[in-house]
Parts: structure tokens; sequence; C-alpha cells
């Protein structure tokens, strides 16, 4: 059985295990550095990206992620977790201070679309998926790629909503949120650890 | 293409808070409060004239704050920011809505503006979190609407005894009700004045259909860790961070706490040093008119 982590220090985490269980998966919860071993792919979950990245600096999360994601280990970030890998990160006045992953080439908009009121759910198409895919973007980010190693998977009418470099794949929607597992699916299977269906 | 994007929608309303769950909601009056909770880890903050503790002391009406005052603290800082209106005054959850507000709490520890109704919370795109003090009364507030629920225990007073004994109430009432057979559901419904729906939806899933957080007299990084261990999703905290010795030390510390609840080790060096708590308030020792959590119902 394949062993996923999740990291599960904030946000969204019980609603990631619930669906890497339907596919099959091991969960691991991830707080800590050595609970980083035997696992073969993690996903950092949506919650507040700002306080995700100063508990991920306490606990001395950081160094480790960065060099696995170097490495080529697969990391699946969803929306504050797509934050967290990515390079650049553009918000208002106040600046993250501290240190966060920056694996990927993009940069996240946060707050793009506005504020909660503006949060939303659409239906979109996703590179790899045969049928639409039900979005929920909660005053989510706007991911734009900084390099032509950077595919774009899916993208609504704003710009780029789940891209893909490498072993790295961010989405700026949440698809814990939904009883639909193919986006995780379509993720692990494109690393080995699931074997497709087809 | 046809654009298919629906703003306001139930799973955008509840969504918001399940990415709020294992983090702490801090109380702030300034600008100045709020990027120190932010600093800090919070994950949301409550912007608000006067925290629970300051009500208390000052007496009279309390209202929804200045729109200025709640839009200065918008400017400052980038996580979700949420406001209070008093439970039954929809004007003030309008006024909120247009701010875009990003969550609204129908709060008693404002004064109530209407003693037999709720607002319809269903009539925003904003979503709304309300108080409860047993399993009926959070089904009663999901029913119209609320998206989020929090315990009530009793603000303002650093003393955590009332949030347990309602994080207790609501969670006791749900592990009963998941092994209750299905014949004695509407009778429960009954008795608890809550919709048969949701009554439902709690026998079949053996947890509410929103998260719930405790809220209400927490004050220290173990009060924190334990409302997580007897089950809550995450937590509110009022007076206890602003009205301590050393507030960016104690925001950081339970933020911390909250992450790490079940490792008792942690929360050892965690709860090291912090300077003084706040003065807490005997339960026992307040009149019934001044007991917040009485209020709705």
């Amino acid at each position: 059985m394949p062993s996923v982590g999740v990291l599960a220090l904030q946000g969204g985490v019980a609603e990631h295990i619930s669906i890497l269980i339907e596919l099959g998966c091991e969960v691991k919860e991830i707080r800590t550095p050595d609970e980083l071993e035997s696992i073969s792919a993690l996903i950092l979950p949506g919650g507040e990206s700002t306080t995700l990245i100063s508990l991920m600096n306490r606990w001395e999360l950081i160094g480790p992620l960065r060099a696995m994601g170097e490495d080529g280990f697969p990391i699946f970030g969803t929306c504050a977790g797509a934050v967290l890998l990515s390079k650049e990160i553009e918000e208002k006045e106040h600046e993250v201070s501290q240190n966060s992953l920056r694996l990927a080439d993009v940069r996240a908009v946060r707050n793009y679309f506005g504020r909660q009121t503006s949060s939303f759910v659409e239906t979109i198409n996703v590179v790899g998926l045969s049928e639409l895919f039900e979005g929920v973007f909660i005053r989510a980010p706007l991911l734009l790629p900084l390099s032509d190693e950077v595919e774009v998977l899916s993208q609504v009418q704003d710009g780029p909503v789940l891209l893909r470099q490498r072993n790295l794949w961010l989405s700026s929607f949440h698809p814990e949120l939904t009883p639909d597992s193919r986006i995780h699916r379509l993720f692990l299977e494109s690393h080995g650890i699931l074997k497709g269906s087809g | 293409m046809k654009n298919s994007r629906k703003e306001g929608t139930w799973e955008a309303k509840k969504g918001l808070a399940q990415m709020l769950k294992g983090g702490v909601i801090m109380d702030v009056v300034t600008p100045e409060h709020a990027l120190i909770a932010q600093e800090a880890g919070a994950v949301a903050v409550m912007a608000l004239e006067r925290v629970p503790a300051d009500i208390r002391i000052q007496g009279g009406v309390a209202r929804m704050s200045d729109p200025d005052m709640i839009k200065s603290i918008q400017e400052r800082v980038d996580i979700p920011v949420m406001a209070k209106c008093r439970i039954g005054h929809f004007v003030e959850a309008q006024i909120l809505e247009a701010m875009k507000i990003d969550y609204i709490d129908e709060s008693e520890v404002l004064t109530p503006a209407d003693e037999k109704n709720h607002v319809n919370k269903h009539d925003f795109s904003v979503p709304f979190v309300c108080g409860a003090t047993n399993l009926g009364e959070a089904l009663r507030r999901i029913g119209e609407g609320a998206a989020m629920i929090r315990t009530k225990g009793e603000a303002g007073t650093g003393n955590v005894v009332e949030a347990v004994r309602h994080a207790r109430a609501v969670l006791g009432a749900i592990r009963k009700l998941k092994v209750t057979p299905p014949e004695e559901l509407m009778t429960i419904a009954k008795e608890m004045g809550a919709p048969y729906d949701l009554v439902r939806y709690v026998h079949e899933n053996g947890c509410l259909p929103v998260v719930n957080f405790a809220a209400g007299g927490l004050a220290t990084p173990a009060d924190a860790a334990l409302m997580m261990q007897l089950g809550m999703d995450g937590v509110f905290v009022g007076s206890g961070i602003f009205k301590s010795g050393n507030p960016e030390k104690r925001a950081r510390a339970i933020v911390e706490a909250v992450s790490r609840f079940d490792s008792p080790e942690v929360l050892a060096e965690i709860s090291r040093n912090l300077g003084e708590a706040m003065v807490g308030i005997n339960i026992s020792t307040l009149p019934d008119e001044e007991r917040m959590a009485r209020r709705g119902w």
C-alpha cells in the first residue's frame, strides 16, 4: 500500500486524508522532520499560508522539505499549500518575513479574486481528465508560471489554477473539498505511486 | 465558453471554516494588534472595538464596531477578518457584508437586538459563525444558515470551564446520537428543538455538518490544547491574548499549542515563561444577568 504524507500543522488536513484513504493509500500525518521518512509523496493542504509558514519554520520542516522537493520528491500543494511551494509570493503591504519553501517557478498572487464574498465554485477543464471537475476556490491565489518548465493543467478566465513543474503540483482551488478524487489520483498515478486504472 | 462561476455558495461558505481548522482566531481592537496576531500565526482576526473583558467592565449596550475601525484592520492584514453583529440584528449583518468582511460572528458578546429570532443567515453570501451551548442550539443555528459553530463559553472571564461544559455537551450528544436507533430520531429532534434533517445528518455522519471551534474564556496554551484534545476543530481567543502580560509571546504559544495539541513535551516547552495571564473571573461569582452564554437560545 503506498504511503502518502499530509502536512498536518493546520488547515484542511482531514479532507485530504479521507480522499487518500478512499484511493487506497496509507496516510501519515506530518508534523516533524522525522515523520517524513517512508512516505512516497506529500500533500501540503489548504489553510492560512502565513500560519503554515510560521509553523513550518518553528518545527524545522522548511530545510528537509526543500531538499526533498529539489530532489524530485512528488509534492502537491493546494491553495495555501501552493503558495508555500511558489518561488514568489505577492501580497499587500505586509511581507512574508519568514522563510517559505520557494521550490516552484511560480508567482502566487494571494487572495487574487478578492475577499470571502468572492469565493466561488466553478467547473473547470483539467488536462488528463476526460470530464469537467468542480473547483472550489476560497480566497484563492492566482498562480503565474515563471518559466517554460511549468505546465498549465487548468485555467479559468483570470489565469492558471492548476500547474505542474516536474515533481511539484500546485492548485489554487481545493480538490479535497469535493468528494471527487480524480485530481489526487492523477497526481499519484503520474508519479507511479498509484497504478493506472486504464 | 459559458462561465459556470457561482459565488457565495454553501461549499464556499463552509469551506473557509474548513481551512481555519487547527488554527487560532484572535480578537483584536487595533490594526497593530491585528499585525501582531498575523505575525504570531493567527488564521484569522476578529475585529472589535472592545474585547469581552472590557465590555464586562464598562457595561452599557455593546453594538457592532465602527466600520472605519474594521476597515483599518482589513487594510493591514492578509488573513481573513471577522466581525461581530448583535444576535438578530440583520442590518448590522448587511453592513458587514457590504464591507466585504470575511466572516460574521452573530455573537452573544454583544447585546442581543432580538430576543426571539436570530438572523436568517441563508440570505447572505458572507458566511456566519454562531455560538452554541448544546447540540440542539448548534443545529438550530446551522438550520438558519450558520456555516461554522463555536462554543459560547463565558467570554471575557479567562475561565475555560464554560467552554469545556459546552464542548462536552455538544460532542457528547453527537456521540450518543450516532448509536441512537433511527426510529428515535424524530422524538429527539422534537425534544432538542432541532431540524429533523440535521439530527439525521449527525446520526449518519457522527459529526456536525460544519466546523466546530472552541471559544469563551480560553487564556493559556494548555486551555487551547485541552479544547483540541476534547475534539474541537480550532479555537477563538478573545481577551486572553491582549489582556495578558506579553501578548506577542502568548499569541505565538497558543498557535503552536493548537498545532501540537497532543504532545505534552512540546506543550511544556511552549508554556514556559509567558508572562502574566489575564486575571480570571470565577463563573459562580457572576450574577445571572452578566452571563453572556445565557443570551440566544
